[in-house]
């Protein structure tokens, strides 16, 4: 990662260390915060639309690294053509894991829900082992690995690319939840699907497409993040988890609030990291959501709902 | 025996309920009335702890019960079923009935794992008592039936059945009536009147006038969250309120 | 009663002959850990299969009991014998504190505030490397002993750890058949009902919690003892997906599922020996297939597909 290099530099600069670092912490929480936001906006987009937690989330997230990976080195296809396609492939991957697994449910209570969607992400996982093997790879960054310094602190043109898909994917989504008459349908999913399916929206239809949707986004997020961190076929797990505690924070919401819940916790997550300790990184977003689960289960910005009984 | 008084409830900006007040008397048949929406079920989950009000007092035989949680009230012999029955769908009639034994007993985890004689002995207890119920409530013959294989008319009774065997002193039932026959709704209102003749003070929420009014002593009307009338079967029946508030209703 | 009483007699038997139709050797060893993954078993289906509750966590508490004792015998010297209910102890409190603001959740939430528990489990046993030696794990555990006799061999070790599973097993059909487990299963099926008969159902669902780590925390304990060495790697979340697999393989809410489930999942790597990538991508497709076509388990499965298939040959008589 630029960190590396980040922090050659500060040591030369040594005066403003303390800040240039935390500049540093910040800047690359922010773009893996963006990476847990994507995730977490899918979760939310198939939560709202069928109120199932999709724990294979983070393996659409590692088909769309190993797809471009694939489409890349044994297809030999350019990386602008390769990234499409893995999108595509990821997307068609998530369509056939809902027809196949869950809409064939014959007692989709949450239980077999939660069970049926951890077997399909073993499976997954464990298929693309047997495909492409346990080993590590990387992936070109898009625009060079020519590092970028801001105030002390340095970025890869990655993690502007990082940033700017994700900008962009979360304005596509708000333009199609709040413009599109597919969009609307599906929220009016969210808020009932009983009433929905009586004005004459194709419910399972909506629910199909919010697989599509959110493996589309998972796959997005999974191709631009891989140049920074690698692909393997087991880097799904932890992203999707903390895809899913971005969520929680977020109060589930397939918008801004899930977007903030990642920035959030990537950046806690690098600051903490940095000035605490590395070996407990992985612990501060499953701490923040148990905490937030606790005490706060609406999510950070949610309002309190009661439960109809 | 049981008073409700300036109970309110909101729902984000729905006022579900809005300063209810009305007294139970021991021994009596309430019957609770109003149009769908009224706030009724409202009402009882509020009684029974199931929400927690907004505003306002519940007092059980002189004392405060409000905001007590459902398994505290039941100890105190408030209990309920449910206008969409709740049974226990995966167990048997008769264990259905078992576990409305369950404040009557007090075995803890660790004797029942480790079955010491006392928690023996009162599993026998608790198996023949609950019989009892079964009989009480004429489903005897379906003790072994899977709860969630019970037609629907047996369902009701059933909850009954495992209410009763609270040993209740006041039993609430939303909608008893609701998706029964002629002759089930009649065999209905003969257990209703058995259970107060136990003793047990029984509260009603019902569309079916015609049972209302046979076998009610009081009547409460709600409408819209308030209090609409009360009073004796008769001064409701000429209320030109309550007349009004059902005009358009096929009641 | 009594035909229960004999079925646990003659699984007891079951397990004691064993043994002798396998003459020691390999086999031995990986039957011993279908003992201790039959108490993880059992302790997870109390708390999902009785009570409905699900946890992803529970290799956590495996760990911890591992853990604990491991590290009061060999860093402090305790005696095993006392080091093993001083874990379970501490396990019990742990989990009866977590266990109510977590069993306030339900369905995903509740999954996810577990597995949450249990990967931060797991990362503390990473991480307080002076304690648990990180993830180059902990050695020279000694066996356990009573008097002379050393458990020292898997045969021994073999009926040390049965000894304690059967113990699961009878608490877990005493369990079932009391006012307790019946309570639970009514939380499962209707918590408002269950509440409105007086069943203090987030009570109750913290002692199960409890009683459920505890039992996980005694498999540990075992575990290291028979072991002598433990590293982090044996309870990670994945473990906790294999526990949560052999319980809805075996049959949720039903006694001798998770034996079925714990042997039919130990056994299958060695029975796959050689296919050793294959057995993420079979436990996979062996959770999706169960919850989508036998969602009873295996225990229920059977006999139900015997009735469905006796229930079609009578139609084809009837037409
Ligand atoms: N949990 C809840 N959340 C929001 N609104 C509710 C809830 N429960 C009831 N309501 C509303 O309160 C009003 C009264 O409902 P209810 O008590 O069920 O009426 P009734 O039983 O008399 O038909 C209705 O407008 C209903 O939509
Ligand atoms: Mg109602």
């Amino acid at each position: 990662m630029g960190k590396g290099r980040g922090e050659s530099l500060l040591v030369e600069t040594g005066y403003s260390m303390q800040f240039s670092q935390i500049l540093q912490y910040l800047l690359s929480g922010l773009s893996i915060g963006a990476i847990y936001a994507l995730i977490g906006v899918g979760f939310s987009i198939i939560y709202n639309a069928t109120g199932i937690i999709n724990f294979a989330q983070g393996e659409f997230v590692m088909l769309g690294g190993m797809l471009t990976l694939f489409f890349l080195e044994m297809l030999k296809f350019p990386l602008w053509l390769a990234i499409p396609c893995a999108i595509a492939a990821s997307t068609a991957a998530g369509i056939l894991f809902e027809r196949l697994a869950i809409r064939p449910l014959r007692r989709p209570t949450p239980i077999n829900l939660v069970i049926l969607t951890i077997g399909g992400s073993i499976l997954i996982r464990g298929l693309a082992m047997l495909v492409w093997g346990k080993d590590t790879h990387a992936i070109p960054s898009f625009s060079g690995d020519e590092p970028i310094s801001i105030g002390g602190a340095t970025i890869l043109p990655q993690h502007l690319w990082i940033l700017g898909v994700t900008l962009l994917m979360v304005s596509v989504n708000k333009f199609y939840f709040n413009r599109t008459i597919s969009g609307k349908a599906m929220r009016a999913c969210a808020y009932n699907r009983r009433a929905a399916s009586l004005v004459g929206i194709d419910v399972r239809r909506m629910v199909m497409l919010s697989f599509a949707i959110s493996s589309a986004m998972g796959a997005v997020a999974g191709i631009i993040v891989a140049p920074l961190t690698m692909v393997a076929y087991d880097v799904g797990g932890m992203l999707g988890l903390k895809g899913f505690c971005a969520a929680i924070v977020g109060g589930m919401s397939s918008g801004i609030p899930t977007v903030m819940g990642g920035l959030i916790l990537g950046v806690l997550e690098s600051m903490g990291a940095g000035l605490i300790s590395s070996g407990y990184k992985d612990a501060i977003a499953f701490i923040v959501l148990l905490l937030l689960l606790f005490l706060r289960p609406q999510g950070l910005f949610g309002k309190p709902e009661s439960e109809r009984v | 025996m049981l008073e409700v008084s300036g109970v309110s409830q909101l729902f984000g900006g729905v006022i579900a309920l809005d300063r209810v007040s009305f007294t139970i008397a021991k021994g009596d048949i309430t019957g609770v009335i109003g149009p769908n929406g009224a706030g009724k079920t409202t009402l009882f989950n509020i009684i029974t702890g199931i929400y927690t009000r907004t505003a306002g007092k519940v007092v059980l035989e002189g004392t405060d019960v409000s905001g007590l949680p459902p398994e505290r009230l039941a100890r105190l012999g408030l209990v309920r079923t449910f206008q969409n029955i709740e049974l226990f769908g995966g167990m048997t009639v008769h264990e259905n009935v078992m576990v409305g034994m369950h404040t009557k007993s007090s075995s803890g985890l660790l004797a029942c794992a480790l079955k010491m004689p006392w928690s023996v002995a009162e599993e026998r207890r608790i198996r023949d008592n609950s019989l009892k119920w079964l009989d009480f409530t004429g489903i005897s013959d379906l003790a072994e039936t899977t709860a969630a294989n019970l037609p629907f008319g047996q369902g009701r009774l059933l909850e009954i059945a495992r209410a009763l065997a609270v040993e209740p002193r006041v039993i609430l039932m939303d909608e008893p009536a609701a998706g029964l026959n002629n002759q089930e709704t009649l065999a209905l209102s003969r257990l209703i009147e058995r259970i107060r003749a136990t003793g047990i003070t029984v509260v009603l929420v019902e569309h079916d006038m015609e049972l209302v009014m046979e076998i009610c002593d009081r009547i409460v009307v709600l409408n819209l969250g308030k209090k609409l009338a009360e009073g004796t079967p008769r001064e409701t029946q000429d209320n030109p309120e309550v007349i009004a508030a059902y005009l358009g209703e096929d009641e | 009663m009594k035909r229960e009483l004999l079925k646990f007699l003659a699984f007891a038997l079951f397990v004691c002959l064993v043994p002798l139709a396998c003459r020691g050797g390999y086999l031995i060893n990986v039957l011993l850990f279908v003992g201790i993954n039959t108490m993880l078993a059992i302790a997870l289906n109390l708390l999902l299969g009785y009570a409905g509750q699900i946890s992803l966590g529970h290799a956590g508490f495996f760990g911890l009991g591992a853990y604990l004792s491991g590290i009061l015998t060999v860093t402090y010297g305790w005696n095993p014998w006392l080091a093993m209910p001083a874990a379970a102890a501490l396990v019990g409190c742990l989990a009866g504190l977590l266990g109510f603001p977590i069993l306030k959740l339900r369905g995903h939430y509740l999954a996810m505030a577990t597995l949450g528990m249990g990967i931060i489990i797991y990362i503390v046993f990473n991480e307080t490397i002076e304690l648990t030696g990180g993830p180059s794990g902990l050695s020279g555990i000694a066996n356990l002993s009573i008097g002379s006799l050393t458990f020292d061999s898997d045969c021994k070790n073999y009926y040390l750890v049965w000894f304690f599973a059967l113990v699961t097993v009878l608490f877990s059909l005493n369990v079932a058949n009391s006012r307790i487990g019946r309570a639970l299963k009514a939380i499962n099926d209707s918590e408002v009902a269950a509440r409105v008969v007086g069943v203090n159902a987030r009570l109750l669902k913290v002692q199960i919690f409890a009683l459920s780590a505890i039992i996980c925390s005694l498999a540990g304990s075992l575990y290291a003892h028979c072991m002598t060495f433990i590293s982090p790697a044996s309870f990670g979340f994945n473990f906790s997906v294999e526990l949560l697999t052999m319980v809805v393989i075996g049959g949720l809410g039903s006694v001798y599922g998770p034996f079925l489930g714990a042997a039919l999942l130990t056994l299958l790597p060695e029975i796959l020996r050689g296919a050793n990538d294959y057995d993420i991508v079979i436990y996979g497709a062996l959770l999706v297939l169960m919850v989508m076509f036998m969602p009873g388990g295996l225990v229920r499965g059977f006999p139900e597909l015997r009735r469905r298939l006796a229930k079609r040959k009578g139609g084809v008589e009837h037409a």
